[in-house]
């Protein structure tokens, strides 16, 4: 990305955030299973996956609160932990929800968390924070105690003290949890705001809508593993589409896919014949490579009757629940 | 515009030099200011301010204390109101004072765990040991304050219900009033240093736990349990080294000229308590996953 040129630091692999086999173990329990992480600098990156999926585990080791069983983290090309007191100066975070001292107001907040750095310039502190405090909309409650303060309030809070100093990576874990529409489609533009002046952004959801629509990048967990990562567009046309056949010969149809090396699935009857889908691989390689248009001349050859048919290419919806499973189960 | 608004500024090798003297220490000023701006600080110290309070105004309402009765001192408070802080002082040191140090101690970082601030503290990044060494600080304030509160209060009611005179030390000799005071905060600052020990035991069990309460009552037992250890004679050969073993010396800071020795022994005693468990919480601290 063009912002991040020439930011110092020494990325000479242009990479903000980079993991190599993070594993977090809890007794027995592997939380975080060897993670390749390559967050390229000047990206939006949404980190992806169900509740439970080592997503904020992963951000308190990446942040040095946690400390990986095993496997390395560089931040903004730095080793972390070793090196905390140089890059987290440069990092902001909002991590697992924004925490504050509920007998303090939003101001005496930010001015505490601010004097907690050593980097942090007391001098230009007051206008810091005051500015950060406009910049989420949070000027007028600024002098009340944070007890007073809802929800969204205290995430706007936890925002503005991600930005209390010129950051070159900001780490936002659920960023528009407890958010109204207003506030999300604020943080978005923020986002989009701070993406533009080359900031690093990583943000973690379970939103697919939000990521959708402000990542360049993403990658996707589930039960502590990364399952995909890279380019949205990319991840997006890597996830197979699928054909979705009309016919009221179910039998032979399906015996004409099985013979391209599909696997057909029986669907639901409708008024116009049995649907019949198979999935197409994604990738050039491997069985049910055929293309669509030699799919319908096989089907037809076989004396298959098509009332209908269709290539459906997958939502990112579709291609996470693909990657992490379906239902409420919580990855284990 | 602000300096840090401009790019490459933050992590240029001189910035953070300039800054680090002054901003190192704004973090110690910032607990202190946090700890003694929270509501529960204040309770606390009323509470101990009541003490004094309590015993001048049980005694002016009361008649006659006959001499020899009650905590020593109270029989000479009608005669001289500067004995209210001694004795306010001297009930204060079993149980009111190492509960409020207690409270103040366990809170330390099981209730920055507890709030979540401590991850962003971290994050800030305060640094570890850093952090560890500036909530230790806030907790010997309070150490300070905690005694001093009790002698100021006792003093200053003290003199509004009693006449102030000279006092008449254990030695036998007397001493104007304004040497008088100057004992009390004599007093005060053995106190402070006998609860720093404490401090550290409660430090080291709040980086055991997110339950801050947790760490508080197992501060308070534990000097209790030291306290009850110091009365058997069974365990004398383990008495030098309870942490409370001192605390009640004070009373050679009674006589003229000062004897020294219990504040010596005391310090060495305190020093020794502060060096092991603020080891203990280093080593805990340093490596603990903050999952809070």
């Amino acid at each position: 990305m063009t912002g991040a040129a020439g930011v110092p630091g020494g990325r000479t692999d242009g990479l903000s955030i980079q993991t190599r086999g993070l594993t977090k173990r809890f007794g027995q329990q592997v939380a975080v299973d060897s993670l390749d992480l390559a967050v390229p600098s000047g990206a939006v990156f949404g980190f992806l996956g169900p509740n439970g999926s080592g997503k904020t585990t992963t951000i308190r080791m990446l942040l040095g609160l946690a400390a990986a069983s095993e496997g390395t983290v560089k931040l903004l090309g730095r080793e972390m932990p070793g090196s905390f007191q140089d890059v987290l100066p440069r990092v902001g975070a909002l991590v697992e929800g924004p925490a504050f001292y509920p007998f303090l107001s939003g101001t005496a907040n930010l001015h505490r968390l601010d004097a907690a750095g050593r980097h942090a310039d007391p001098g230009t502190r007051t206008a810091r924070v005051a500015r950060a405090l406009e910049r989420v909309g949070l000027g007028h409650a600024a002098g009340k105690r944070v007890h007073a303060y809802s929800l969204g309030m205290k995430q706007r809070l936890g925002i503005a003290n991600a930005l209390l100093s010129r950051r070159e990576l900001l780490v936002l874990d659920e960023p528009t949890n407890g958010l109204d529409p207003q506030g999300t489609r604020e943080v978005r533009n923020l986002v989009r705001s701070l993406a533009a002046d080359g900031t690093t952004v990583f943000v973690s959801s379970h939103l697919l809508a939000e990521v959708e629509q402000i990542c360049t990048h993403a990658a996707v967990m589930s039960a502590g593993r990364l399952v995909a990562q890279g380019p949205l567009a990319e991840l997006r046309r890597s996830g197979s589409s699928r054909i979705r056949l009309v016919t009221p010969d179910p039998g032979p149809a399906s015996s004409a896919l099985a013979r391209l090396g599909l696997e057909p699935v029986p669907g639901p009857v409708q008024p116009d014949g049995d649907v019949v889908t198979a999935a197409l691989a994604s990738s050039n390689t491997g069985a049910g490579r055929a293309a669509p248009e030699d799919i319908v001349a096989e089907l037809v050859k076989a004396g298959v009757r098509v009332r209908g048919f269709a290539v459906e290419r997958e939502s990112l919806e579709d291609r996470f629940v693909e990657l992490t499973g379906e239902g409420f189960d919580v990855a284990q | 515009m602000l300096p840090n608004s401009l790019p490459a500024e933050a992590p240029s090798p001189r910035a953070p030099e300039a800054g680090t003297r002054g901003a190192g220490l704004s973090l110690l000023r910032s607990e202190i200011a946090v700890l003694f701006r929270r509501r529960r600080t204040w309770a606390l110290l009323l509470a101990l301010a009541a003490i004094p309070i309590l015993i001048a105004v049980a005694v002016r309402v009361s008649s006659a204390v006959p001499p020899g009765r009650g905590p020593a001192f109270l029989d000479r408070i009608t005669q001289n109101g500067l004995f209210v802080a001694f004795t306010a002082m001297l009930v204060s040191v079993p149980l009111f004072l190492p509960l409020t140090v207690g409270v103040v101690a366990g809170d330390t970082i099981a209730g920055e765990a507890n709030l979540g601030t401590l991850r962003y503290l971290l994050v800030a990044p305060a640094g570890r040991v850093r952090l560890l060494l500036v909530k230790y600080a806030g907790a010997l304030a309070f150490c300070l304050a905690a005694p001093l509160t009790v002698a100021l209060a006792g003093a200053a009611i003290g003199a509004a219900l009693f006449p102030v005179g000279p006092v008449t030390l254990l030695s036998g000799d007397v001493i104007q009033p304004p040497e008088a005071a100057l004992r009390l905060l004599l007093i005060a600052a053995y106190l402070a240093v006998s609860l720093a020990g404490l401090s550290a035991i409660g430090l080291f069990l709040s980086t055991l736990t997110v339950v801050p309460v947790g760490a508080m009552a197992a501060t308070v037992v534990l000097s209790v349990v030291s306290q009850v250890l110091d009365q058997l004679p069974q365990l004398e050969w383990l008495h030098p080294w309870l942490f409370s073993h001192y605390w009640l010396g004070f009373g050679d800071l009674l006589r003229q000229p000062v004897m020294w020795d219990s504040f010596v022994s005391n310090g060495l005693l305190q020093a020794g308590y502060v060096a092991v468990f603020g080891a203990l919480a280093y080593g805990r601290f340093v490596t603990k996953d903050v999952l809070s």
